[in-house]
């Protein structure tokens, strides 16, 4: 990378300030990366982490009419339960129902979303059982709750077992306790979400056991685009990383197509003294690599400790998946705006070099 | 002596819907080391294509292009840029340098681009520059020069390396006439050290510099003032 190099040094100004537009729209990626994580994470953590507690599929009910099937829709009833764990390739099913509450905590009132489980279950995080209760960090933020703590539904008070960072959904603090707990709590189940949690082997098929249970199933991390309030989320954050990697793309190739232009004449002096399309675009490539990895790297750099600063404060996820791959993914696209931009170099002619002033 | 350089019946004609253009009829020309050749014309007579032809960067429509004694028409483009890498030198009449690099790395770029280290790269064009007296300048920009020193760092990169084949398109057209001749005696200085300079060029003070004077007047050479070098072998001597 001779060329790209000595240009990079040469024409420091420009190079710096097309880094820096890089490094502020990386900025921005990953700062919406760990934000949606960590959203992600509010909304629907006592779900995606259920598998860690061994379940391996959700089960819910035949939607209504012009219902889809899932969480905002689901009634399983408790006979239906056991009938699901009578099914082939379930191995064990327990009873979930979720329900909206609030809980008082030194006379403050904050809102729960109550996960109601079997005593026992093995869904549950340990430490559930009657009279003790697992709730969400975010409550323990919110009410300054933690182990050893009671908090008290209406009159009835149960005790803080633990306090844990996966227990969230929709934004909310979960709480999870037994069925015993949030009936003496005057928790309102009935009419709410319910679902069973399965236990499954290899010999498993969701087909056939919708066909015998009539109630569908599917795994955990595939059941969370059925929450509807976290895919519109998703989908949103989402759809901002890609338009921004796009904007990348198209600010990079718009400034190698303008700066091969303005080469046009050095690119038809190089050629006409031996310089091979090839090595110019692998050149000009490697000048685009290097532009993207600083002015990448930095952004991410930036992103990373803010996100650090600010994770106490706002739901931010820091994992190499929210900073080293929107890098990645960034340098990619990044490339490809440079190659598709770097084509007008084969059209260079090298006669031009001669007479070029004629 | 062989030509370092020689066109033999080279023509060039370019199809349009107005008709066939002549740009050069059945050229003959050899170019032998030691030796510059002058090519003088009014504009369209057909010089920079003759420069053209003779480069490999356009392809003769019927005739021959030997250099070293080989024949280029028809050398695919990967062996034909190889070719401008490492055996013909260009000048051009502005524009020569790149920019962003200095004149030691613009003097060396030939040798750069053929894959040499860039160490070694590096020594092979400071000792270019010092043959064309610039050696001082080695660290300097093009934009910290002035025309006739980035002309003299254009000879050096020209015959950087093995080379010893120089193609002057109007080296001294954007020069004033003092610099413009200081250009020309660093060709000729080259060209007496051995070198083949074949120039072209619409000043016949200029020209006053070559062993030989070739006039092109629509594509034809009408015209060659000047003798052959002794022991030059002829076209039909060299292929026989």
């Amino acid at each position: 990378m001779f060329l790209g190099s000595r240009d990079l040094r040469h024409a420091k100004g420009r190079f710096a300030l097309i880094g820096g537009v890089v490094a502020l729209i990386t900025l921005l990626v990953v700062m919406l990366t760990g934000l949606a994580a960590g959203l992600g994470r509010e909304s629907v953590a006592a779900v995606s982490t259920m598998p860690d507690r061994g379940v391996s599929q959700i089960a819910f009910s035949q939607p209504a009419q012009g219902q889809k099937v899932g969480f905002d829709s689901s009634r399983v009833a408790s006979s239906a339960v056991k009938d699901a764990a009578d099914q082939p390739g379930v191995t064990e099913a327990t009873s979930l129902a979720i329900a909206q509450s609030r809980v008082s905590v030194d006379g403050v009132r904050s809102a729960v979303t109550v996960f109601v489980v079997e005593d026992g279950s093995f869904a549950a995080p340990s430490g559930v059982r009657p009279g003790s209760v697992v709730v969400g960090s975010g409550l323990g933020k919110d009410a300054n709750v933690a182990a050893g703590d009671s908090i008290t539904f209406g009159d009835k008070s149960v005790r803080v077992q633990a306090v844990s960072d996966d227990a969230s959904y929709q934004h909310v603090p979960v709480v999870w306790m037994t069925q015993a707990d949030a009936k003496a709590a005057g928790v309102q189940t009935a009419g709410g979400t319910s679902l069973a949690l399965l236990k499954t082997d290899g010999s498993f098929d969701a087909a056939a056991f919708e066909k015998q249970s009539d109630l569908v199933a599917m795994t955990p991390n595939d059941s969370l685009s059925t929450i509807s309030a976290y895919q519109a989320e998703n989908g949103s954050l989402t759809l901002m990383r890609v338009m921004l990697m796009l904007v990348s793309a198209l600010v990079v190739g718009a400034f190698f197509t303008i700066w091969t232009i303005q080469r046009t004449k050095d690119l038809a002096v190089l050629k006409a003294i031996g310089a091979r399309t090839s090595y110019l675009v692998r050149d000009a490539l490697g000048q685009a690599a290097i532009l993207l990895l600083i002015g990448g790297g930095l952004g991410t750099l930036i992103a990373t400790v803010g996100g650090l600063l600010a994770r106490d404060v706002v739901p931010f996820v820091v994992s190499p998946t929210t900073t080293l791959v929107p890098l990645v993914l960034l340098m990619v696209l990044g490339l490809l705006g440079a190659l598709v931009s770097l084509r007008r170099i084969a059209t260079v002619d090298p006669n031009s070099a001669l007479g070029a002033a004629r | 002596m062989k030509p370092t350089l020689e066109l033999r019946h080279v023509s060039k004609t370019h199809t349009s819907p107005a008709g066939d253009v002549h740009a050069l009829r059945e050229v003959d020309l050899a170019l032998y080391p030691g030796e510059l050749v002058a090519v003088m014309g009014p504009s369209g007579s057909g010089k920079s294509t003759l420069l053209n032809m003779a480069g490999g960067l356009d392809a003769p429509t019927s005739g021959d292009v030997l250099v070293g004694g080989a024949s280029i028409v028809g050398l695919p483009q990967r062996e034909m840029a190889a070719l401008r890498r490492t055996r013909v030198g260009f000048v051009f009449q502005d524009l020569n340098l790149v920019p962003a690099l200095t004149a030691a790395e613009n003097a060396a770029l030939p040798l750069e681009l053929d894959g040499l280290s860039t160490r070694d790269a590096r020594k092979a064009g400071i000792a270019a520059l010092a043959s064309v007296g610039l050696e001082d300048l080695a660290d300097r920009y093009p934009e910290e020069m002035s025309g006739g020193q980035q002309q003299r760092v254009a000879i050096a990169r020209s015959l950087v390396g093995d080379r010893s084949l120089v193609l002057a398109d109007e080296p001294t057209g954007a020069l004033d006439s003092v610099t413009g001749e200081e250009v020309l005696m660093v060709l000729r200085d080259r060209c007496d050290a051995g070198a083949a300079v074949l120039l072209v060029t619409h000043d016949s003070r200029h020209a006053s510099w070559a062993d030989r004077i070739v006039n092109l007047r629509d594509g034809a050479v009408v015209d060659v003032v000047g003798d052959l070098p002794e022991g030059a072998e002829t076209s039909e001597q060299v292929t026989s």
